[in-house]
């Protein structure tokens, strides 16, 4: 395998007596997309900004392009940062035209037709694609994207989508944090941080580990939930079923006996399964 | 008891912004309405909501006094305490006592809110501030509960806080209403309504709305060619391609694929994209 665009080994980061992040190690490699799930807290942006070169960590080694992060490096990446990282007041087309110059380089495809108003009094989600312009037009070899289409609708989304595709298609590196689960399934592999340490990392497949949820259907799904929670469990209503980890099966049936109630098992989702991943490490 | 719109209009100066609307709330149930930035979610939530009156059509919803509103802005003051904040709330509905008190404890303590209640406003991370604008909406057990957007940008552990009050609150019988980017939220509701510049484009349970997906949807390894670009969205390394008359067989090198929900929304936020050309041809 070729050597990895950033690499953070073993690498840990202190402020004061807090542990941001904790002997964590994470590689993008060329023409793949990373995800980076954590809860608020867990230490993915402190991560970030040492895998960008922004700040040094406190123990372990950090690695950008195969050498210690450097200002030429961050030509070569592209950040778009949660706040998108434009210009409110100027329009889409001077807001290319700044970062081509910052990145000193020249206009490589016409772009669509841009309107000619200042950034700021744009949708939210032409906005995005104004970003995604300026981070991939001087054809960066790593992107770095945080949670890069919150708020956005899922059309919106997927073309968004196609562009992170095709720029890991020609050979970029991509890494994205996000909180959004169908996001985190476009992406190849995935690390999931708790509590500053990695507690899962792989393909979705991996991170689902085959965990199963029991899914309840009865007719007054309200009653059983203060049954459930009146013995301490905590149930998630998703349309008319309550969902609980498959491990609180038997407490389920204990808490609901005399309830006319149907029991089935189902994958976990995503979602489920982060939390049960987060809340373990709490 | 049962809350809603019927075929409601409203226009901003020339401007549709909501196109004869229908939406019911049930007592009890918790009714999503999905779309992106500009759909009219907003303007449909006010409307139900009473914030605003619509041109024409029909609102039913409770005394003002039993709605429970959140904006998208989130609603709490920043320069309140989370105490404060509720206090405010409680006495402008008018309810006080042991009752509330009660109510309060437990629902500040199972969204985790019980040690911040000195915290100002502006103090709180974003999952706390939406989970205290939902509490502060809830309050009152309203008998409608209008939430707009409360989980955007909210990390996963806060999100299943947030869905837990939902949950709670539609079990004391109060119909909910939730503005959401998210399909899996949509999945979590007993039906959704798809929104798109104003216009409902598909109601029903989530599976009522994979079925409303007209035409066929086929799968692939390769870039679709370029007239079908426009009709093509990525899933992970995979293609995904929309047929919106429903060819019987797919195009060479692709197979049929069974539509899920975001494949199913995203056909349909396309196929509102592509209307008005249809009717330009003619």
């Amino acid at each position: 395998m070729a050597e990895p665009l950033a690499e953070s080994r073993d690498v840990t980061r202190r402020f004061g007596a807090h542990v941001a992040v904790q002997r964590v190690s994470v590689a993008v490699q060329q023409g793949e997309v990373l995800g980076l799930l954590g809860a608020n807290g867990a230490g993915k942006t402190t991560l970030l900004r040492m895998l960008l070169g922004l700040l040094p960590p406190s123990e372990g080694e950090v690695r950008l392009f195969g050498e210690r992060p450097s200002f030429a490096g961050r030509r070569r990446i592209g950040y778009m940062p949660q706040g998108l990282g434009l210009y409110d007041d100027l329009t889409p087309m001077e807001n290319l035209r700044f970062a081509r110059a910052v990145y000193g380089v020249s206009r490589s495809a016409p772009h669509q037709a841009l309107p000619e108003v200042a950034v700021g009094r744009l949708p939210l989600g032409v906005q995005r694609r104004v970003a995604f312009a300026q981070v991939l037009q001087h054809r960066p070899q790593l992107l770095v994207l945080d949670e890069p289409t919150s708020g956005v609708d899922p059309l919106m989304r997927a073309r968004l989508w196609q562009e992170v595709r095709a720029a890991a298609d020609g050979g970029a590196g991509v890494l994205i944090t996000t909180h959004h689960m169908e996001e985190a399934e476009q992406c190849d592999r995935l690390v999931v941080m708790a509590d500053a340490q990695v507690v899962a990392a792989g393909g979705l497949e991996d991170i689902l580990a085959g965990e199963e949820m029991v899914l309840l259907d009865t007719p007054d799904w309200a009653a059983a939930m203060s049954l459930l929670e009146a013995k301490g469990l905590e149930p998630a209503l998703v349309g008319r079923s309550l969902r609980l980890p498959a491990a609180a099966e038997e407490a389920a049936r204990q808490a609901l006996a005399g309830v006319d109630v149907r029991l089935r098992r189902a994958p976990a989702t995503l979602e489920e399964r982060f939390v049960e991943l987060a809340a373990g490490r709490a | 008891m049962s809350w809603g719109l019927v075929g409601v209009t409203v226009r901003f100066g020339r401007t549709p912004a909501l196109q004869s609307v229908d939406l019911e709330l049930p007592a009890g149930e918790v009714r999503v309405v999905v779309g992106g930035d500009g759909a009219g979610k907003t303007t449909l939530l006010k409307a139900a909501a009473g914030a605003l009156h619509p041109e024409s059509g029909e609102v039913s919803r409770p005394a003002a006094t039993r709605v429970g509103y959140l904006p998208a802005s989130s609603g709490v003051y920043p320069d309140l305490s989370v105490a404060e904040n509720l206090q405010f709330a409680a006495a402008a509905y008018g309810v006080a006592g042991e009752a509330l008190r009660a109510r309060r404890g437990m629902l500040l303590a199972r969204a985790g809110l019980d040690r911040v209640e000195r915290r100002l406003g502006s103090e709180l991370s974003g999952g706390m501030r939406q989970k205290l604008g939902v509490i502060r909406a809830m309050l009152h057990r309203p008998d409608l509960l209008v939430l707009d957007e409360p989980t955007t940008g909210v990390d996963p552990m806060s999100r299943r806080d947030l869905w837990w009050l939902i949950a709670h609150a539609a079990a004391e019988g109060t119909a909910v209403l939730i503005a959401t980017t998210y399909l899996d939220e949509a999945e979590r509701a007993s039906k959704l309504l798809l929104l798109d510049h104003g216009r409902a484009l598909a109601a029903g349970t989530a599976e009522e709305v994979v079925q409303a997906m007209p035409g066929r949807l086929w799968t692939g390894d390769a870039k679709p060619a370029d007239d079908a670009a426009g009709r093509a969205w990525r899933r992970g390394r995979r293609w995904r391609l929309w047929s919106p008359d429903g060819d019987a067989a797919p195009p060479q090198g692709w197979q049929a694929a069974a539509p899920d929900l975001q494949d199913a929304v995203t056909a349909l936020l396309l196929g509102g994209e592509l209307r008005p050309v249809e009717g330009g041809a003619a």
